[in-house]
């Protein structure tokens, strides 16, 4: 990367609870995010992806480790010195009828965010507010309404308005279209997609369906158990896999074809607990690959082919096969 | 394959009502499916089409008094080879067939087994009450059943509780519970929903044997279009209450008749297209399932609609093995 | 469709006829309490000595007491005095038992202290607290209502903590965290609006309590003084006479139970109303 990236995560560590058995939600987990990027976080549940977001936003403090956004370390800087983050990194959340407080006028819900940060008042405050709804596809008379006079996908776009308030460099998109119908779903993305291009958003888009994910992002990060276990461009992650757990996902995840070879390939047993994470490489309890090997050392990421990565001890590309598979 | 070999359960031109504060509605209003006795039927739509309360009133289980069918027949051929119609049969006939004939299985694991009782115990219950085992008997039927949905270390784990178990295992035991007593009829109301997708494609893989083995019939309900790819030998898709088109998965996937039906799957984010700025681009449905008023309910949503589709009542098309509810499907290109 | 949310909260509200009776029944008393004046046949502190004791009739409705007092307008000017104490309790508990409450269940490290405190003042029997309280501040009426806010605040802060603790993670209050919102504005925005109707709930349950408890207390001289008229002083001077005339106790009685049962009721309907489950059911 020859540009300053925008945010750089380096070695974050999240441990939820006290020792001995914490709850291991992230682990040693570095990337980072181009102003303008899009970077998706892919895994199932436990794989601390979620985690991820709230930390990056300072949401929740990280255990170690260290996030640079625009090159400084806001990893352990108190609230009252987050003003320019929360200016600049924004959140849009999963649940959209959780995310909107029920007893608040949309007007009040976008006003908020321009109230923080002094960024409008009085006729300008209307305008803004109005303007905000429109770019997300809302007519701006909407505005004097509760939360729930809207369906789920409006809703979800009342929470997008809300992020862009603030004029954010960066949002966390955490699961923001799992929870709508699939025609509502195309009609979320698209709006996402042209916010991006307009606004040269940068994104950290955390989603469990790697169909969306391929979409959105310019690279993905697949994450197992609080790990990364392979890091790329969109193409390389989703097209050429190269760490069997990343493969496992793309072969299991249904396509909506037909046609399609039926899921072959596939996991057995379930994901362990985040408080108890197998020693060595976490996949290996259920890699069909595994050997003794990987039991012992952590795998480090390592490179596949320009900047993507993987953490396995095999490169199932080359045919480094384990001796006994 | 439905229309030549006698249907398991046939639901014909079924209407449900429900009180609330605001009056009476209909959130179903013209459901015509089947299943046929081996075949997996997947019954698709987005929230709000209905698809969820059919499936609740196959089993009796529409809440009461608010909800009830107002019309139409749900009709269930018993394994004696008697053809009942459910929407009419007694509280307490119904309660015989479920769980016996008809099983069923749900989207939330957690809330539908019983926090203190062991797992082990809540499936010779059901055993007992149905087969008339003895408890010893029973209690070993349950292991087996255990270890029929390939749960591991079925002797040790038929003693536990269901908070000790992970999602799936939960699904796995909701699915013993069902398939205990040798049902015809599974209905699987969004079984995998919660779940992550590995663990999805175990159960739906789990499903696909026992229906194998048994040769039970599946009306699977949801709204996940990969998952209705990987499993259905048919598919029904509802919107807005009715059913819109019914054919086999082939069909329903390559040359869909009713617009709902290619829109929604060209809703997809896998059929995404690039664009002229070279973006790629999901197609999208505009708008939501709104106020139903007279004519075809897509018509507000669709890109091919004129006139003629805002009045008047859209009858459901069969035939041969497809049908469709659309006044202009033969005029639309696919 | 489209209906005002008033019309909305009293077609609701009022689905159950006895919440309705109860509601009328609470306004009538309010109201007497209110217009006294007006509404008493006679000073409530007349002595009349030739007409003591003497049962219903045409000239005292109620009977009159050991002075000849008229009991209908003891039992109206009473309802100021002990309705207002009843007002006053839940305005003060309500106050504090809500500051208290979200302050407890934002900050966790203030939890233990207010949780501990508020286990240790519930430990004990409300009547008997409330007993000691007054005993050791004097009996006055200010008194009384301190005391009675004492035991019933940590009732407050419960409800309102247990609220607080769900909705703090809420992600509509993620969103406002991160957007920047400073603390006081989401404890007094987004938390507060929210355990509004837990709470108004509580408040119902309370004011017929403190009801209760005002005349428990004053039956047992641990209340206002004599001289001014409540329910409770009423039966507790009552008392003695209560053989030879019922009627002096057991129309105070009947009073107390009308309010707290139509307060308790009131509180029933609304809470059914407020509980989105209980809503669905219907």
């Amino acid at each position: 990367m020859s540009a300053l990236p925008l945010l750089a995560v380096e070695g974050l560590t999240k441990h939820f609870g006290r020792a001995p058995h914490p709850v291991r939600a992230v682990e040693d987990v570095s990337f980072h995010v181009a102003p303008g990027e899009v970077l998706g976080l892919v895994g199932e549940s436990g794989s601390g992806k979620s985690t991820i977001g709230r930390l990056v936003l300072r949401l929740i403090h990280p255990t170690s480790g260290t996030i640079r956004f625009e090159g400084e370390d806001i990893s352990r800087r108190p609230e009252r010195q987050l003003k320019a983050l929360r200016r600049n990194a924004q959140m849009v959340f999963q649940d959209p009828y959780a995310s909107l407080n029920p007893r608040l006028r949309v007007r009040d819900i976008i006003g908020e965010a321009l109230d923080a940060h002094r960024l409008a008042s009085g006729s300008r405050r209307t305008e803004r507010i109005a303007e905000l709804l429109e770019t997300v596809g809302l007519p701006a008379a909407h505005m004097s309404r509760f939360p729930h006079e809207f369906s789920g996908g409006q809703r979800q776009r009342i929470g997008i308005a809300r992020a862009l308030a603030v004029e954010p460099k960066l949002i966390i998109a955490d699961e923001p279209v799992s929870a709508l119908d699939v025609s509502v779903q195309a009609q979320v993305i698209n709006l996402m997609q042209d916010l991006r291009q307009r606004f040269g958003l940068a994104m950290l888009f955390i989603s469990h369906d790697l169909d969306v994910v391929e979409l959105m992002c310019d690279r993905i990060a697949v994450l197992y158990l609080g790990r990364i276990m392979e890091i790329g461009s969109a193409k390389d992650v989703a097209s050429r896999p190269r760490h069997p757990y990343t493969r496992a996902l793309l072969a299991a995840s249904p396509k909506a074809d037909p046609d399609a070879p039926k899921i072959r390939r596939m996991l057995t047993g379930d994901i362990p607990s985040p408080m108890a994470p197998p020693s060595g490489c976490v996949f290996r309890t259920r890699c069909p690959i595994a050997t003794e090997e990987c039991a012992r050392n952590v795998p480090k990421l390592r490179s596949a082919e320009g900047d993507h990565q993987f953490a396995c001890l095999y490169d199932m590309a080359n045919d480094e096969r384990p001796a006994a598979a | 394959m439905s229309m030549n070999t006698p249907s398991l359960l046939s639901i014909q031109d079924l209407e449900i009502r429900f009180r609330t504060e605001d009056g009476e509605i209909a959130p179903v209003r013209g459901v015509t499916l089947s299943v046929a006795p081996g075949e997996t039927l997947a019954l698709v739509g987005e929230s709000g089409s209905g698809k969820s309360v059919t499936s609740l009133s196959v089993m009796g289980l529409l809440p009461r008094p608010a909800g009830r069918v107002s019309g139409g027949k749900i009709l269930f051929r018993q394994r004696s080879g008697r053809t009942v119609d459910l929407a009419a049969l007694p509280l307490s006939d119904l309660r015989g067939l479920r769980g016996a004939e008809i099983a069923m299985v749900f989207q939330e694991p957690m809330t539908s087994l019983n926090p203190v009782l062991t797992v082990g115990e809540q499936i010779a219950e059901s055993v007992r009450l149905h087969m008339g085992l003895g408890h010893a008997s029973a209690l070993k039927r349950a292991e087996e059943m255990l270890d029929l949905v390939e749960i591991p270390h079925a002797r040790r784990r038929v003693h536990e509780y269901p908070h000790q178990m992970s999602g799936g295992m939960r699904q796995r035991v909701m699915i013993a519970l069902a398939m205990s007593c040798n049902p015809s009829l599974l209905i699987a109301d969004e079984p995998t929903t919660a779940l992550d997708v590995t663990i999805q494609a175990q159960i739906l893989a789990l499903i696909q044997r026992l229906q194998r083995e048994i040769g039970m019939g599946v009306l699977f309900i949801t709204h996940n279009l990969g998952v209705v790819a990987e499993i259905a030998d048919r598919v029904t898709v509802m919107y807005a209450g009715q059913v819109v088109e019914t054919g086999s998965v082939g069909e329903i996937f390559r040359t869909p008749r009713h617009p709902y039906t290619n829109a929604l799957l060209n809703c997809l984010p896998a059929r995404a297209r690039r664009g002229e700025d070279g973006r790629r681009v999901v197609q999208s449905i505009p708008g939501s399932i709104g106020k139903i008023g007279d004519g075809c309910a897509f018509a507000p949503r669709c890109v091919h609609a004129t006139d003629p589709c805002g009045v008047g009542t859209v009858l459901l098309e069969t035939e041969m093995d497809r049908s469709v509810r659309c006044l202009r499907w033969r005029e639309i290109p696919a | 469709m489209e209906q005002s949310p008033l019309l909305l909260f009293f077609r609701r509200m009022f689905r159950r006829k006895l919440v309705l009776i109860a509601f009328l029944v609470l306004c009538v008393i309010m109201l007497m309490a209110l217009l006294a004046p007006w509404v008493a046949p006679y000073e409530p502190t007349a002595i009349k000595v030739i007409r003591r004791l003497k049962p219903p009739g045409e000239l005292n409705w109620l009977g009159t007491d050991e002075f000849g007092r008229d009991i209908l307008s003891r039992i109206i000017y009473g309802a100021r005095a002990s309705l207002g104490i009843g007002f006053a309790v839940v305005l003060v508990s309500m106050t504090f038992g809500t500051l208290f409450g979200l302050l407890a269940g934002y900050f966790r490290s203030l939890d233990g202290l207010v949780m501990r405190v508020v286990d240790a003042l519930m430990a004990l029997p409300d009547i008997l607290l409330a007993i000691f309280l007054v005993a050791v501040l004097g009996a006055s009426a200010f008194n009384v209502v301190l005391a009675l806010s004492i035991v019933y605040t940590p009732r407050v802060i419960r409800v309102v903590r247990a609220s607080t603790l769900v909705i703090r993670e809420l992600p509509f209050v993620e969103a406002a965290r991160a957007l920047g919102v400073s603390t006081r504005r989401i404890l007094s925005v987004h938390i507060l609006l929210n355990v509004a109707s837990p709470v108004l709930v509580q408040a119902t349950f309370i004011f017929a309590y403190a009801v209760l408890a005002e005349a428990g207390l004053s039956f047992l001289g641990a209340g206002v003084p004599p001289e001014l008229p409540t329910w409770g002083t009423m039966i507790a001077s009552g008392q003695q006479y209560a053989d030879q005339a019922f009627w002096v106790v057991l129309f105070p009685g009947l009073a107390i139970v009308l309010a707290a049962l139509s307060l308790q009721v009131v509180g029933d309907g609304l809470r059914d109303m407020l509980d989105p489950k209980l809503r669905k059911a219907l």
